[in-house]
């Protein structure tokens, strides 16, 4: 491809990025027990909790915002950022697709999102869209019946406080890190899945969740349980591109599997990544950590991460129980001046204990990614077995690839292996594909699906077909 | 604080002694102390210590020896079987004794660094903690405080020399325990070809403190084979610090050899400077009892058209703790990069343990890079197989303990250096194996 036509490619600006200016019940910036005492009561939430936040506050106030990791960003003033902010009024939103951005439509287009969707998406208030509301129903009597508590985590406290007391802080503790600390503070929004002993969920989360659940929290606070032999599965985020004001992103998501269970959470991440300049971008520092309690449970973890500036992200397992396993795939694609660095962990504690690593990087631009993980194989998991592989692939030589892969073994009876390969792609493969007559982008996107196949076939298969897709509008431009 | 204190009061002991010297080098001892003195030991909250404990250095209270006396049977029975050039240093002291430079070429100079100092201190002054200063490591900074002697080593442009050039290092079991801080420095010049074997052991009950720091400068078409044995006496402790320079199509290639010491930490950076610059790092750590072995390398690609390739294999039994940080780093534009790095740990006991991190950081498109590494523990059915055959179970682990540390012994041409590593590591054989009698028995019988 001719170099000109290429940069005019790269250089192109991203489509979604415009700024809705909606007036909202917003605190002012700042950050105090006040503050935290505020959204604590605006959630209506009993004494216990705001103790639980202050608690979490005050050990924040004494640790340090972390260092290690390969990225390369302004200081955050924590102070600047309001705490606060009520959701938007339906009315506020547009009333129709036809005030919808047509840019944000046609990347939906792309995406091959259905149409009844893309309305809801797109923010065009709810009862606009009469089909979701009708879907919604359908789906929540199906849960109910089914014995599944799924609901916003500020109803969960509310309506579950004894699951809430049992569970929450137990996978991430309130000082786990820097961020956690801050989010166990301040959180406002996010959600509570309760899949009760023997209950396979009869949806994908994921599916109700698309639509029901498009305005997310800057400060997500997710906690899913599965009780014996109980399996769901669940999405986050979504492939359409996001639209948020709010630069710092925090979350702390915690998974729990007793017995037999099995939890598969999946993740498509595609927040603002900021200009050409990385200006603007969002910053996204998330904690992520499932526990394998019981014998036998699994834990999957899968994403697809193609957004934000910053991102600094390592779902992790805790593998407890005998014989439990830990899983994580993940495809992340960074192009323009995005920062990722983004891994798994993996602590073995249990006999027979199993992980399996599988990611995917693609660095495009001037973007800089690495992978950062950790196998830890305890003293009593005997016969533990990790297999990592990570793979990086270099688009352009302005980009950067790293792998920072931790391996601590205290057993002789386990059995580690890691592979990391980086490499560009193939002139010889490009070349087979151009000589059959197919041209460089689609040989280029035809590659780099390829080479991330093996995660893309863990996502749930509608969002297999669109996360593809996602991967071609974020390169687009970008390949040559 | 305390724990440095204890240095820099020998640090301080040792000034008042000393005679006058050049001023650049009391300029270097003085930022050498007031680094360390910042710094403090590392402790595991340091990313590249995270899994090496060194307060076993740290608050020990180590002298400096001021002689080099050493039964010379003793030191016949240690020295390595090699034809070679030698400078041997007994607990850091220079030994003419047992030392034997005598026949060296004009085009080749090995000299202690004391007589290197002596003769013309400009010359030294240059390239000595050019490549490792006392910004890298406290343990740098330490020895650049203490700095006195160590070998300086000076080939000529198109040198091929022919005979290996040994660097032996003497540990003693002294009533009380000392340390010595050797610099290495080695310029190679254009086309020059040499090999040169560091080599590091003493006394059974010795329990000593060696803190060494290399720098190897290689010009244009320089070869350089580096061997390094370090079969300290299992109570020794052993930091070292090694920095190679690459001009273009250099050739370096690193044998890093662990069998002793009870902590044992190695830095080995190699920079590759110049296009068509090679560098091959092979490493063996084998561990037991409850030795701690550190290995740390860094492969630099600081030019395009380089390649690296790297293979450590580590055995660990008993409560043995092994370490292997690996790192390729491609500077950006370094494009046409080959950079390959393999680690292999196999663990012998349950309560024996590995860390391993093997790291790529890459910032160029067009290079070809990889790192591989696995942990595990012998093949059941292996050992199956050879008890099928007769093979009692001891010899069976032994034999293939033995084979896994092959792919890296076959590399290493001086079989008196292969023997003894073989010999250490198949020690645990009823009957001692020999690996290189077994290949000629072999050849014979095909004959």
């Amino acid at each position: 491809m001719a170099t000109e036509e290429m940069e005019q490619l790269v250089r192109r600006e991203y489509k979604d990025g415009f700024v809705t200016d909606i007036e909202s019940d917003t605190l002012p910036p700042g950050l105090d027990e006040d503050t935290i005492a505020f959204i604590s009561k605006k959630k209506g939430e009993p004494e216990w909790m705001l103790e639980w936040r202050l608690d979490a506050y005050r050990q924040w106030l004494n640790m340090k915002e972390p260092s290690w990791a390969h990225l390369d960003y302004p200081p955050i003033d924590y102070q600047a950022i309001s705490y606060f902010s009520a959701p938007k009024r339906p009315e506020d939103g547009p009333q129709s697709l036809d005030e919808v951005d047509p840019k944000l439509l046609e990347t939906y287009e792309k995406l091959g999102i259905p149409l009844h969707e893309r309305a809801a998406l797109a923010g065009v208030a709810v009862d606009a869209v009469f089909d979701s509301v009708s879907v919604t129903t359908t789906f929540k009597k199906e849960l109910s019946e089914a014995g599944v508590i799924f609901c916003s985590i500020s109803e969960a406290i509310r309506d579950y406080p004894e699951l809430i007391k049992q569970y929450l802080g137990t996978v991430v503790p309130v000082a786990d890190n820097y961020f956690a600390a801050l989010n166990s503070a301040v959180f406002t929004d996010g959600s509570f899945v309760f899949v009760p002993e023997g209950v396979t969920c009869p949806m994908e989360l994921s599916t109700y969740f698309r639509i029901n659940a498009a305005n997310t929290g800057q400060f997500e606070r997710t906690l899913i349980i599965c009780e014996s032999r109980a399996q769901v599965s669940y999405l986050e985020g979504c492939t359409a591109p996001m639209r948020d004001e709010n630069q710092l992103h925090a979350a702390v998501v915690e998974l729990v599997a007793l017995d037999d269970a099995y939890i598969k959470y999946s993740t498509v991440q595609n927040w603002y990544p900021g200009d050409e300049d990385g200006k603007g971008g969002i910053y996204n520092f998330v904690t992520k950590r499932g526990e394998c309690r019981g014998a036998r449970s699994r834990i999957s973890w899968t994403q697809v991460e193609t957004g934000s500036a910053i991102t600094w992200k390592y779902p992790s397992c805790v593998l407890r129980g005998k014989d439990s396993i830990g899983e994580f795939y993940s495809v992340a694609v960074t192009n323009g001046r995005q920062q990722a660095d983004t891994g798994t962990k993996m602590i073995h504690i249990g006999e027979g204990t199993r992980s399996y690593i599988v990611a995917k990087g693609i660095s495009a631009g001037k973007s800089d990614q690495s992978y950062r993980g950790l196998v830890k194989i305890g003293p009593r998991a005997k016969g533990a077995r990790n297999f990592t592989q990570c793979d990086s692939l270099l688009i352009g030589d302005k980009c950067g690839a790293h792998t920072f892969p931790y391996q601590e073994i205290g057993n002789s009876t386990a059995t580690i292996e890691h592979e990391a390969t980086t490499s560009k792609i193939g002139e010889d493969q490009l070349f087979y594909c151009r000589s059959r007559g197919i041209s460089e982008e689609d040989a280029v996107s035809m590659i780099v699906n390829g080479f991330c196949k093996d995660v893309f076939q863990e996502l749930p298969m509608e969002f297999a077909v669109e996360a593809e897709a996602l991967l071609n509008v974020t390169l687009e431009g970008a390949v040559g | 604080m305390s724990d440095t204190q204890t240095f820099l009061d020998t640090l301080k002991k040792r000034s008042q002694q000393r005679e006058a010297e050049p001023t650049w080098i009391a300029a270097r001892r003085q930022a050498g102390a007031a680094r360390f003195e910042a710094l403090g030991f590392p402790t595991r909250r340091d990313e590249e210590w995270k899994y090496t404990d060194v307060r076993s250095i740290a608050q020990g209270n180590f002298a400096l020896s001021d002689n080099a006396d050493f039964s010379p049977a003793q030191a016949a029975a240690l020295t390595l079987p090699v034809d070679a050039y030698r400078l041997t240093f007994v607990d850091g002291v220079y030994a003419p004794a047992l030392s034997d430079v005598d026949a060296l070429p004009e085009s080749v100079h090995v000299l202690p660094l004391s007589k290197a100092l002596s003769e013309n201190h400009e010359a030294v002054g240059g390239p000595l903690g050019r490549l490792t200063g006392v910004e890298f490591s406290s343990f740098a900074a330490l020895n650049t405080a203490f700095m006195e002697e160590g070998a300086v080593v000076r080939i000529a442009p198109g040198t091929v020399v022919d005979k290996p050039i040994v660097l032996q290092f003497l540990s003693r079991a002294n009533s009380a325990p000392v340390m010595s801080h050797p610099r290495i420095l080695v310029e190679a010049g254009g086309r020059s070809e040499a090999t040169l074997i560091e080599h590091y052991c003493g006394e059974l009950e010795a329990a000593n403190f060696t803190n060494v720091v290399g720098e190897f400068m290689l010009d244009r078409g320089a070869i350089l084979n580096h061997y390094k044995l370090q079969e300290a006496p299992l109570n020794d402790m052993h930091v070292a610090s090694m920095h190679v320079e690459q001009g273009r199509d250099t050739g370096y290639t690193s044998y890093n050899l662990n069998l002793g010491g009870a902590l044992v930490r190695n830095d080995l950076i190699s920079d590759l400077n110049g296009q068509g610059a090679e560098t091959h790092f092979y490493g063996l750590f084998f561990g037991q009892g409850r030795q701690h072995v550190d290995n740390h390398t860094k492969v630099n690609h600081y030019a395009p058209l380089t390649f690296s390739n790297e293979n450590y294999k580590g055995i660990l039994d008993d409560r043995a703790h092994g370490v292997f940080n690996g790192k390729v780093y491609v500077k950006r534009d370094s494009q046409k990069i080959e950079g390959f790095q393999s680690n292999q740990n196999l663990l012998l006991s349950d309560r024996a343990q590995i860390d391993a991190k093997p790291e790529l950081e890459i910032y160029a498109d067009d290079v070809k890079c990889s790192h591989g590494t696995t942990t595990g523990q012998l093949d059941e059915e292996a050992i199956y197989a050879l008890r099928t055959r007769g093979i009692d179970e001891a010899t069976a682990r032994g034999l293939l303990t033995l084979a896994f540390a092959g792919e890296v012994l076959e590399k290493v041409t001086l079989d008196a250096i292969a023997e003894r590593v073989e010999l250490a590591v198949a020690g645990k054989l009823p009957e001692r194996f020999n690996l290189a009698g077994l290949v000629e028995t072999a050849v014979a019988l095909n004959d």
